[in-house]
């Protein structure tokens, strides 16, 4: 292989996955924007339970918990949670009525690095609420070899 | 075989609140990993996560590749009849799952 | 009346040393109490563990017929939960007949050969570590309690001299990190005390279930050192010695580790 194929072939290798690196903030808040339209969302009501120091990114708890009645006139229709730094921007969303009595969903996600988690809640008003959480992922050592 | 936990009150009482739990076995492949021969592993996630309680959906979840493998999810519901739940989760390859939940409601 | 107070008071004086003395007794810490409160709850729940996935998939071959014998292990076994209750707790350990130990992979694999006429699974090899899941269930939360068998005694020697035989690149032995350095950090993480108290666990890192084999691979590589052949008779004799270290200390199969 001489040095031109050598770097086209780098070059491909570059350019083949199509999506960005890496989420940015940025991206985030496009990715948000996409959700929420031009409303501003509210601090409050929603609360993000995610540990603030984990021992390793690939599973991480998580629980939004959003304060609603849930009744018919008065409940959250979704909840949305997002990150800055994976390679893509949203993380789930779900979606919610009167008949879930509670708004508070719990799953476990990656984090490919320390990184700020929002979550976004919908409710029945049109009215988004939001809560943040900044999440520092320690790397475990002696970790395996890449299989 | 299913390899599915399902973490559900056998009874309820009418109005009550109930948390309903789930694990799934899958790898939740992301679709960003480079494999052992330097290509990106395809991407093979479960895309959707629904339930339905007689019939009726109740929750649905719409996944990431951010969902760590083998996928928890926990919800509640509101327990209003006696019935079935039934979780289905949906994703890349034609992945479909489906469990079966049967709760008395008094 | 302050007599009493003095009877009282040393009593009490004598209670707390006594205490106090029990608990310097035995300072040895599974790595669960290492674990943040997140991922203690996510090993104490039967639903959010995800290594009981595996065990039920384990529950499931156990009554599956195999082999040219077409057996499945409750033909023979019957119901594990009382036939194989504290057996894991017992491994590795020399199977009848035969003369050198086998660790409780091992063992499953025997009986496929020998009484279901089927093909051994390969290390690693889901099925054979949702079966080792299923068995070592069985005994969670017993003590470990390795076997007084003297023809073991060679071999838990071996896997003592392994245990502090410095090695690796970075010249390092397995007593350097978990016998001086446990509880330390280590980039920013706790060095555990190294006992195999939840094997086979669900590893966060993997995300999926492993073996103590492949979690001493891992070490291995660690330290730079070049990993035995995954056959080879060091890794039982290194779990024989890590379990009679954590004898008494109670089984959790399946564990949740980072």
């Amino acid at each position: 292989m001489d040095r031109r194929h050598f770097l086209a072939g780098t070059a491909a290798v570059v350019v083949l996955p199509l999506a960005p690196a890496a989420a940015t903030p940025d991206a985030m808040a496009e990715a948000i924007r996409k959700v929420i339209g031009m409303a501003t969302p509210i601090e409050g009501r929603v609360k993000l339970d995610v540990p603030p120091l984990v021992e390793n990114g690939s599973t991480v708890p998580l629980t939004v918990s959003v304060e609603s009645p849930m009744t018919a006139d008065d409940h959250v229709k979704a909840i949305h949670v997002f990150n800055e730094k994976n390679p893509q921007p949203n993380v789930f969303s779900a979606r919610l009525g009167p008949q879930n009595g509670r708004a508070v969903i719990g799953t476990r996600i990656k984090l490919g690095d320390s990184q700020r988690i929002i979550a976004i809640a919908e409710t029945s008003d049109g009215k988004f609420w939001s809560a943040g959480a900044d999440v520092i992922v320690t790397l475990a050592a002696c970790l395996e070899e890449a299989t | 075989m299913s390899n599915i936990l399902v973490n559900a009150p056998k009874t309820a009482r009418r109005g009550d609140v109930i948390e309903i739990k789930a694990l799934i076995l899958h790898p939740m492949e992301t679709g960003f990993r480079p494999g052992p021969n330097g290509r990106i592993i395809p991407r093979n996630i479960i895309e959707r996560f629904t339930a339905t309680w007689n019939g009726a959906e109740i929750f649905a979840l719409d996944m990431s590749p951010a969902i760590a493998a083998n996928p928890f999810v926990s919800f509640f519901s509101r327990a209003n009849e006696s019935g079935t739940v039934i979780l289905r989760w949906t994703g890349d390859e034609g992945f479909a799952a489906e469990h079966r939940v049967d709760i008395a409601v008094e | 009346m302050s007599r009493w107070l003095l009877v009282v008071g040393l009593g009490l004086v004598f209670a707390a040393s006594y205490a106090a003395a029990q608990v310097g007794a035995d300072k040895r810490r599974s790595g669960y109490q290492d674990m943040g409160e997140a991922l203690q709850k996510m090993q104490d729940d039967d639903t959010a563990n995800p290594g009981m996935l595996f065990v039920q998939l384990g529950g499931q071959l156990w009554a599956k017929p195999v082999g040219a014998a077409d057996k499945s292990c409750a033909d023979c076994h019957g119901a594990a939960a009382a036939s194989m209750k504290g057996v894991a707790t017992r491994y590795p350990a020399i199977p009848q007949g035969g003369d050198r130990p086998v660790d409780l992979e091992g063992r499953i694999n025997l009986c496929r050969a020998e009484h279901q006429k089927a093909d051994r699974l390969p290390p690693e090899n889901r099925d054979l570590l949702a079966l080792t899941a299923y068995v070592a269930h069985q005994s969670r939360d017993m003590p470990i309690t390795p076997p007084y068998d003297h023809r073991l005694d060679s071999f838990r020697q071996q896997g003592a001299e392994i245990y502090r035989r410095r090695q690796g690149q970075l010249n390092l032995s397995c007593a350097i990190c978990h016998d001086d350095n446990a509880g330390k950090k280590l980039a920013g993480v706790v060095i555990p005390e190294a006992h195999p108290t939840g094997y086979p666990i669900y590893r966060l890192e993997w995300q999926a279930l492993g073996s103590l084999k492949r979690r001493l691979r891992n070490c291995l590589v660690g330290i730079r050192a070049e990993a035995w052949p995954l056959d080879a008779s060091e890794y039982v004799a290194l779990e024989l010695f890590l379990m009679d270290r954590a004898k008494g200390l109670k089984l959790e199969t399946p564990a949740v580790r980072p």
